[in-house]
């Protein structure tokens, strides 16, 4: 397929993905890192480049409040936020998801407040990590406009909404080379909009329904069974549409990625733009001969327990870095996912938490190598633990 | 009566795809106060009529009947816009003891 390879930054190459897929409905709202998005999608809107509807909101609630309704009504739906505004959509990521609406959300992750910091950590999206959104993370601008195409699909087969995380600032505003497809391929994968899309569009006035209204306790359970059962299909979907995608791009993204884990006796686990330096902490230390790898997780929602399971069941120990605290007692969120998912396994490896990245704090290899050598240390038992999880990166 | 739909039944999205479904729901049966009509104080003006947020006051050539308690969910809109005073909200429960008695 024609492509072309570009100096891009994430929000760029993110535009450029709207642009391309050319989508009926765009409400947002301002907050950064996005703001600079949905600053370059708007001149290609106000240039007329795209047919989309640019509809300015009041605040995230109400964002996703109207695509909601736009998505409802059959429209193709894509929207962005970060951070805090996430938080305030919340809400209504349930509603999108109950009503089973096909809406694709840029999640350009930011940090909670309070302190506020507009920097990196992925506390917004680990809000919505029980929402029925399916949630696919990016390490790169590259993987960010490869996800944001595919999502489009993904969410239309499935009938779930998605959300297509990539790091505020590290990816959003770093420019990398980026290959680009040319629009004609974009279109001709997603497909030509239009209410035909979803089993239901409120602008079939042949066929009147009702969105939104109430369940009481005799039907409530069975909504949601049907929404426990429908999500699980989204793992064969997943890979239905990566298996297209890959017909185009030359490229198949699997749930997970694995990097050196055949032989690995300790792996460590992250998602987002971390995963290179971590695979970087495991070239170096590949080199004084240690045996390690290095395991992404893409597909974050559903989440991959077998695929997990399996690349984990050689290892001896398992070190998760999570870029959120859940401070809970336990661990990060997605320490908690990877010690479910290797519950079962016959042999289990040690699994230690590490929290790093949060408020946009630089992660560098050397502090990768070093929780390398805690886990095998506490693997060894040469070292103790009074808590699954610490903190890497603490000034003390 | 009618048949609780599967979980596989249901619409996907738990959309509603029959019109009028509001018909199967006796909201009546939430209420706690009723609307008692003096049929001597009232003019037929019909405002009632046009406030009750559950279509619940039967009108036929312009005169009002009585309220229809299946769905009267006994808001207390109709009392109060009533120009005339000619509906007072009691509660259900004098209601019941006094049919007891």
């Amino acid at each position: 397929m024609p492509t072309k390879v570009i100096a891009l930054t994430g929000n760029q190459a993110a535009a450029e993905a709207m642009r391309q897929i050319n989508f009926d409905v765009a409400a947002v709202y301002p907050i950064s890192p996005q703001t600079e998005l949905m600053g370059f999608f708007a001149e290609y809107v106000a240039n007329g480049e795209v047919d989309t509807d640019m509809v300015a909101v009041e605040g995230e609630h109400s964002a996703m409040a109207a695509c909601i309704g736009a998505a409802a009504a059959g429209a193709r739906v894509i929207t962005a936020s970060a951070g805090p505004g996430i938080a305030y959509m919340v809400e209504n990521l349930y509603i999108a998801s109950g009503m089973r609406l096909p809406i694709v959300l840029i999640d350009v992750n930011r940090a909670l407040s309070a302190p506020l910091s507009i920097h990196c950590d992925h506390a917004d999206s680990m809000l919505t990590r029980d929402s029925s959104w399916i949630s696919i993370f990016s390490e790169n601008a590259q993987e960010a406009y490869h996800n944001l195409i595919m999502s489009v699909k993904i969410a239309e087969k499935a009938m779930f909404p998605v959300i297509v995380n990539y790091d505020g600032y590290i990816v959003s505003h770093s420019i990398e080379n980026v290959e680009i497809f040319d629009d004609e391929t974009v279109r001709e994968f997603v497909g030509p909009s239009g209410i035909h899309r979803i089993p239901y569009p409120l602008l079939d006035v042949s066929k009147p329904v009702t969105y939104g209204a109430t369940a009481q306790p005799d039907y409530y359970t069975e909504c949601k069974y049907q929404q426990h059962v429908d999500f699980l299909k989204v793992y064969d979907i997943f890979r239905e549409v990566a298996q297209e995608f890959e017909s185009i791009s030359g490229k198949y993204y699997d749930f997970i990625e694995e990097y050196m884990t055949d032989d690995a006796e300790y792996i460590g686990i992250s998602m987002g733009s971390s995963f290179g330096t971590l695979k970087d902490a495991v070239n170096a230390l590949r080199a004084q001969g240690r045996k390690v790898g290095a395991l992404k997780i893409r597909l974050y929602r559903p989440f991959p327990v077998k695929e997990v399971a399996r690349a984990l069941s050689n290892a001896k120990g398992v070190a998760v870095f999570d870029r959120a605290d859940s401070f809970d007692g336990i661990g990060g969120p997605l320490f908690k996912d990877v010690t479910s998912a290797v519950f079962h396994n016959q042999n289990r490896p040690l699994i230690h938490n590490f929290i790093y990245g949060l408020g946009g704090r630089e992660i560098h290899e050397e502090e990768f190598m070093k929780a390398f050598d805690r886990v095998e240390r506490l693997e060894k038992g040469v070292e103790s633990r009074d808590h699954l999880v610490e903190y890497l990166q603490v000034r003390a | 009566m009618y048949e609780l739909k599967k979980w596989f039944e249901i619409p996907i999205g738990s959309i509603v795809a029959e019109a009028g479904s509001s018909m199967i729901n006796n909201t009546g049966s939430w209420r706690m106060l009723r609307p008692v009509l003096n049929t001597e104080k009232c003019t037929n003006c019909l405002i009632c009529w046009i406030f009750c947020p559950d279509d619940s006051i039967p009108v036929n050539r312009e005169q009002r009947f009585e309220t229809d308690f299946t769905y009267c969910k006994g808001c207390g809109i109709c009392a109060v816009e009533c120009p005339y005073d000619a509906l007072e909200m009691v509660p259900e429960m004098e209601i019941k003891l006094k049919e007891l008695e």
